[in-house]
């Protein structure tokens, strides 16, 4: 399947900043942050349907989270992950000399991913630093 | 059973001072006046399924219980041994913690940053270029008669802004404009209804009128207290916006560079800047001189995207060249509660807001190098503090890999990535609820943190904690030279 070229966005959405009230092992808090809101278009584009496991790649790495269906179109070829893990491990730590990494605009890929599974924050955290 | 009025949420900058916390037998049972993210923390701030309940240490790759004085000396251990420790967080958690963090950082030679530095850092660093007029809450609750928030989303973040002291809001020289927002969704979903009724029985769509588009409403220009929201994005702020507009991603700064020329009457020879038409923008601007009190808030947007302190360096000046012509005002939605209190503890106490490296012995402030997310990246820090905050989940990889390779020691509430990864964990309890303390609002006005309930049983507070650390540092210090 071809990759699609997006620009990704990161955020805070209310329901990340409500789930995360309920503790970052819950499974609230993943369904809130381990998504990638995505404009109708591009969904069909990929023939993806809501909730289906998509791969996001930027230069930085990759993540499989789930495809959401935004409700905040139209935003072609812009992509939303909220803030947390799984959008962190796309973002660039290079801060050209501001102190500020690039946490919004960045280019990247989203194609699906059909046979591989979202992390959940455990796994995730074992996976990435080996610790824990 | 007690009701404790005025409290004061412990969640964003917005620091909502109007809770009312129901107590019964030492639990909190009820909360009234919160948004939903307060009522979120005050329901389940003491689920034990997320909370820190003893201190821990690791062992053999694993984290076991231990003592609080064994977690201290461990602790005090890691930062007298390391050469280039980094304390970071200190945004949710009381100024008076925040000053023993600064001693402790300045006895350890260390660095310490808080999450300004990911968050509103390149606002500071504007106003340090070129100042900024602005003003408190209540100026904007009592008079402004236009808000803008650019690139900042409320109804997310800080969801009461809109009703504490911007647009449904009702101050002494203004109103509040929810009943004409109401109108305005009753009207929307009788349009609904037409439109679809009309799609059945005419196969002819009858579209709502657009809050975006190429010309403002035609209500507009009549109507009192105006809100404009500038997203890449029709967010939920957007939606209660009288209007919206959808600039490009990482165009903030072109944007507002045209809207200056704007408003020092130039002209634009090209039809749209950032995907928006000049003609809109004209409008827009006019708005913005003929309003009688303006502000723009503004949100991460600007400064996690392209541009970053030119960004709100460029906005700034817009809203200095708006006070050529009317009044204007702008302010940064800082995000958590007492990130405000941060950096005016730090700038008190070191002269720097964040990013200040004690490891010469005197405080020097350089961002992009001595900022955490720069120190890490380079894989400079040899060990790390972390307090109330998450920066394994927050901040990218390749600096939480750095971050987590090395001794790391965590003091927060609850449990969270960082936590996970830590080599000492602190429990502690939560400033505004189980501990007193004095947090800055977004506009840098000090309100009191109330003590609602007893914290369990091993949970300390963060300033006892660092206190503790600090002492033990000195006594190893001293151990030291005495050979």
């Amino acid at each position: 399947m071809e990759k699609v070229k997006v620009k990704l966005l990161t955020g805070r959405t209310i329901d990340q900043g409500t789930s995360k009230e309920h503790g970052k092992l819950s499974s609230e808090y993943q369904e809130s942050v381990a998504i990638c809101e995505i404009d109708p278009s591009d969904l069909k584009e990929l023939a993806l349907k809501q909730n289906s496991n998509i791969k996001i790649s930027t230069k930085c790495g990759s993540v499989v989270v789930k495809a959401i269906e935004s409700k905040r179109a139209p935003h072609p070829k812009v992509i939303y992950m909220p803030y947390g893990l799984w959008a962190n491990l796309l973002i660039d730590s290079q801060t050209h000399g501001t102190g500020m990494p690039s946490f919004k605009g960045i280019p990247a890929y989203m194609e699906p991913a059909p046979d591989s599974n979202v992390l959940s924050l455990p796994e995730l955290l074992k996976q990435v630093f080996k610790k824990g | 059973m007690s009701v404790i009025e005025n409290v004061t949420c412990p969640v964003c900058g917005t620091l909502c001072d109007d809770l009312a916390v129901t107590v019964e037998d030492g639990f909190i049972t009820d909360v009234k006046n919160a948004c939903a993210i307060g009522e979120a923390k005050f329901m389940n701030f003491s689920n034990p399924n997320h909370r820190n309940l003893k201190p821990l240490i690791r062992k053999e790759g694993e984290l076991v219980e231990t003592s609080l004085e064994e977690a201290v000396r461990k602790s005090a251990e890691i930062l007298v041994a390391s050469s280039y420790p980094i304390l970071y967080g200190w945004s949710c958690t009381g100024c008076e913690s925040i000053r023993v963090g600064i001693e402790l950082a300045e006895e350890v030679g260390g660095v310490i940053d808080n999450t300004s530095t990911v968050c509103h850092g390149p606002s500071i660093l504007a106003i340090q270029d070129v100042g900024i007029p602005t003003c408190t809450l209540g100026q904007i609750r009592h008079r402004a008669d236009l808000i803008v928030y650019w690139a900042s989303d409320p109804y997310s973040a800080h969801p009461r802004h809109l009703e504490r002291y911007t647009s449904f809001s009702g101050g002494r020289f203004q109103k509040s404009e929810w009943e004409h927002y109401v109108a305005r969704l009753r009207g929307i979903l009788g349009r609904k209804r037409i439109s679809r009724t009309s799609e059945r029985m005419l196969t002819k769509d009858v579209s709502m009128p657009a809050i975006s588009g190429e010309k403002l409403p035609p209500y507009f220009e009549t109507k009192k207290r105006k809100l404009i929201v500038v997203d890449v994005r029709k967010t939920r702020s957007a939606e209660h916006a009288d209007f919206f507009m959808q600039v490009e991603p990482n165009k903030d700064f072109e944007l507002l560079q045209a809207m200056r020329l704007l408003v020092k009457d130039g002209e634009l020879e090209v039809e749209e800047v950032a995907g928006i038409p000049v003609d809109l923008m004209e409008d827009v601007v006019d708005t913005m001189i003929g309003c009688d009190f303006g502000v723009i808030f503004f949100g991460v947007g600007l400064t996690m995207s392209a541009g970053k302190h030119q960004n709100i360096n460029s906005a700034i000046a817009l809203t200095q060249d708006l006070n050529f012509r009317t009044k204007f005002s702008i302010m940064p939605m800082r995000g958590h509660f007492n990130v405000a209190g941060a950096n005016i503890v730090s700038t008190w106490q070191t002269g720097y807001p964040f990013a200040v490296d004690f490891s010469q012995g005197f405080p020097r402030y350089n961002p992009g190098e001595t900022s955490v997310v720069d120190i890490l990246r380079r894989d400079q820090a040899d060990a790390g503090l972390i307090i109330a905050s998450d920066p394994v989940s927050n901040f990218p990889k390749k600096a939480a890999e750095n971050l987590v390779k090395n001794p790391l020691i965590a003091i927060d509430p609850v449990i969270s990535p960082t936590t996970l990864m830590a080599d000492v964990v602190f429990p502690a309890s939560f400033v505004g609820i189980e501990t007193e303390g004095t947090a800055y609002r977004m506009d840098r006005v000090p309100l009191p943190m109330k003590k609602l309930v007893e914290p369990p049983q091993n949970c300390q507070s963060d300033k006892v904690i660092l206190t503790r650390i600090l002492e033990q540092v000195r006594l190893i210090k001293k151990e030291n030279e005495l050979g």
